[in-house]
């Protein structure tokens, strides 16, 4: 067996990946399902926060803003470990799979309630005043004036924050979710070979390659015609 | 009953933090007039201008306009500005809309237009300012005269009562001031009440029935634009014509 063979053999044996590649596709889902309801409910509770914020009310603002910042300063893995292993003894016991889910998604309304709001406060006065001068309401100027040009703004910072917290996703093989890398891992240990860790990255490439390439065409479609 | 009075402000103040910028100003003014005001930078009158459709909330005063009280907490703001339009220095026309977009969204979420009615009375007010061929441009298709005269479209789409001018032609280049003066001299013609605060001094001659002097938070005169331009009474006003016609 020459050193090429050994290596096919060790990083890309056909037997194993033939045998896990049922684990490896199972581990995509999940990874799938973890990101489509990290990405809506991180995204939607973000707004949320920064729309509440938008209404000025100054103990409201403190509150948010302390939420916002305690999330954007814990690191990811610390949450999902606080909320699977710390929760249980106060009561309820998430699943590593919510304990991710709830983790990354705080982190995401953290982050991304910064980037609305850097969104609202860019839009200038006067459009506000041109909106309310014409009988517009508040949430009305918010919800047709203001929002419609503080999304451009913030899709770039927002696509680059979404991807780069739900590649975090992975994270969640520490609290025992059966993701992709906590699929391929399991399947190491059992065939003693590391094969489906390379099937695991390529899986991570195949969904998030084309996610990547989305975004920067989400970016170059809503860049600002003046 | 027949009022007088289209816009009655009385005892107008305005403190901005330690800064007093109105200092008990009245302001009548009647149906069909243009009142022009006029002042050094910093007199308060755009702040004034701001206080009658409570862009700015006055410190104390009261504000009368086409008999609603503006400031009165009974009072629904939102439906009370659609009486009043406003022109700004800066247009301030939504960019992500078309020229069309400006106009209809206050006829629709604020007059309760269909869509059909709102294209149909915005059209007609883009072709009021001139520009019935610009309705799918959006502003940064449109000449800053183009824009500003698309901002008044927009207000004047809303039959207002009464229509305030904050500085409209500070922004524009020479030559494109001709043509947004034009869009307010038909106005006029059409008997608009309108309030203009405005350095366009040959406007003011031609046009205003009234000029107001201000400064340093008060109206220091007032009368036809002969009197005020010709024959000031205050040195203060005198100075400040004296140096607006210098240039």
């Amino acid at each position: 067996m020459n050193r090429w063979d050994k290596f096919t053999e060790t990083f890309f044996n056909a037997k194993v990946m033939e045998k896990y590649l049922p684990d490896i596709l199972s581990g995509m889902v999940v990874t799938i399902e973890l990101a489509l309801l990290i990405v809506v409910t991180g995204l939607a509770a973000g707004l949320a926060l920064a729309l509440l914020r938008a209404l000025a009310i100054r103990p409201l603002n403190w509150l948010i803003i302390f939420i916002v910042d305690l999330f954007r300063s814990l690191p990811p893995l610390v949450v999902i470990v606080l909320i699977y292993f710390g929760l249980p003894y106060a009561g309820p016991a998430p699943s590593g799979f919510v304990s991710t889910w709830l983790s990354l998604a705080f982190v995401l309304m953290a982050f991304s309630e910064e980037i609305f709001w850097a969104g609202i406060t860019s839009i200038p006065k006067g459009q506000w005043e041109a909106s309310r001068s014409t009988g517009l309401s508040f949430s009305q100027t918010l919800f047709n004036v203001v929002l419609p040009q503080a999304f451009r703004l913030t899709i770039p910072p927002l696509t680059n924050r979404t991807i780069a917290i739900t590649k975090g996703t992975a994270l969640g093989t520490v609290v025992a979710v059966t993701e992709i890398l906590g699929q391929a891992s399991s399947a190491m240990s059992n065939s003693y070979n590391p094969s489906p860790l390379m099937m695991g990255a390529a899986a991570y490439i195949v969904l998030f390659f084309p996610v990547v390439v989305a975004a920067r065409w989400i970016e170059s479609k809503f860049a600002w015609k003046r | 009953m027949t009022q007088k009075h289209i816009v009655e402000a009385r005892g107008i103040h305005k403190h901005f933090g330690a800064l007093h910028v109105l200092k008990g100003v009245d302001l009548k003014v009647d149906e069909r007039e243009l009142v022009f005001v006029i002042g050094p930078s910093g007199s308060g009158k755009s702040t004034l201008l701001r206080c009658l459709n409570r862009l700015e909330e006055p410190s104390s005063g009261s504000v009368v306009v086409d008999g609603i009280d503006m400031l009165s907490p009974k009072t629904d703001i939102n439906h009370a500005r659609q009486r009043i339009g406003m022109v700004f220095q800066s247009f301030n026309l939504y960019p992500h809309m078309t020229a069309l977009g400006n106009v209809t969204l206050a006829l629709r979420k604020v007059a309760g237009k269909s869509r059909a009615e709102a294209d149909a009375l915005a059209r007609a007010a883009l072709d009021r300012v001139g520009l019935a061929d610009r309705a799918d441009h959006t502003p940064g298709q449109l000449s800053g005269g183009q824009q500003q005269r698309v901002a008044i479209a927009r207000s004047i789409a809303l039959e207002p009562r009464v229509m305030l001018f904050d500085e409209p032609t500070s922004a524009l280049d020479p030559e494109l001031v001709g043509s947004v003066l034009e869009v307010m001299r038909g106005l006029r013609e059409s008997g608009m009440t309108m309030i203009v605060v405005s350095h366009e001094m040959g406007f003011a001659r031609n046009a205003a029935d009234r000029v107001v002097f201000m400064d340093d938070g008060l109206i220091v005169e007032q009368g036809p634009p002969a009197s005020i331009f010709e024959n000031p009474a205050h040195e203060r006003t005198r100075a400040f014509i004296g140096q607006i016609q210098r240039h």
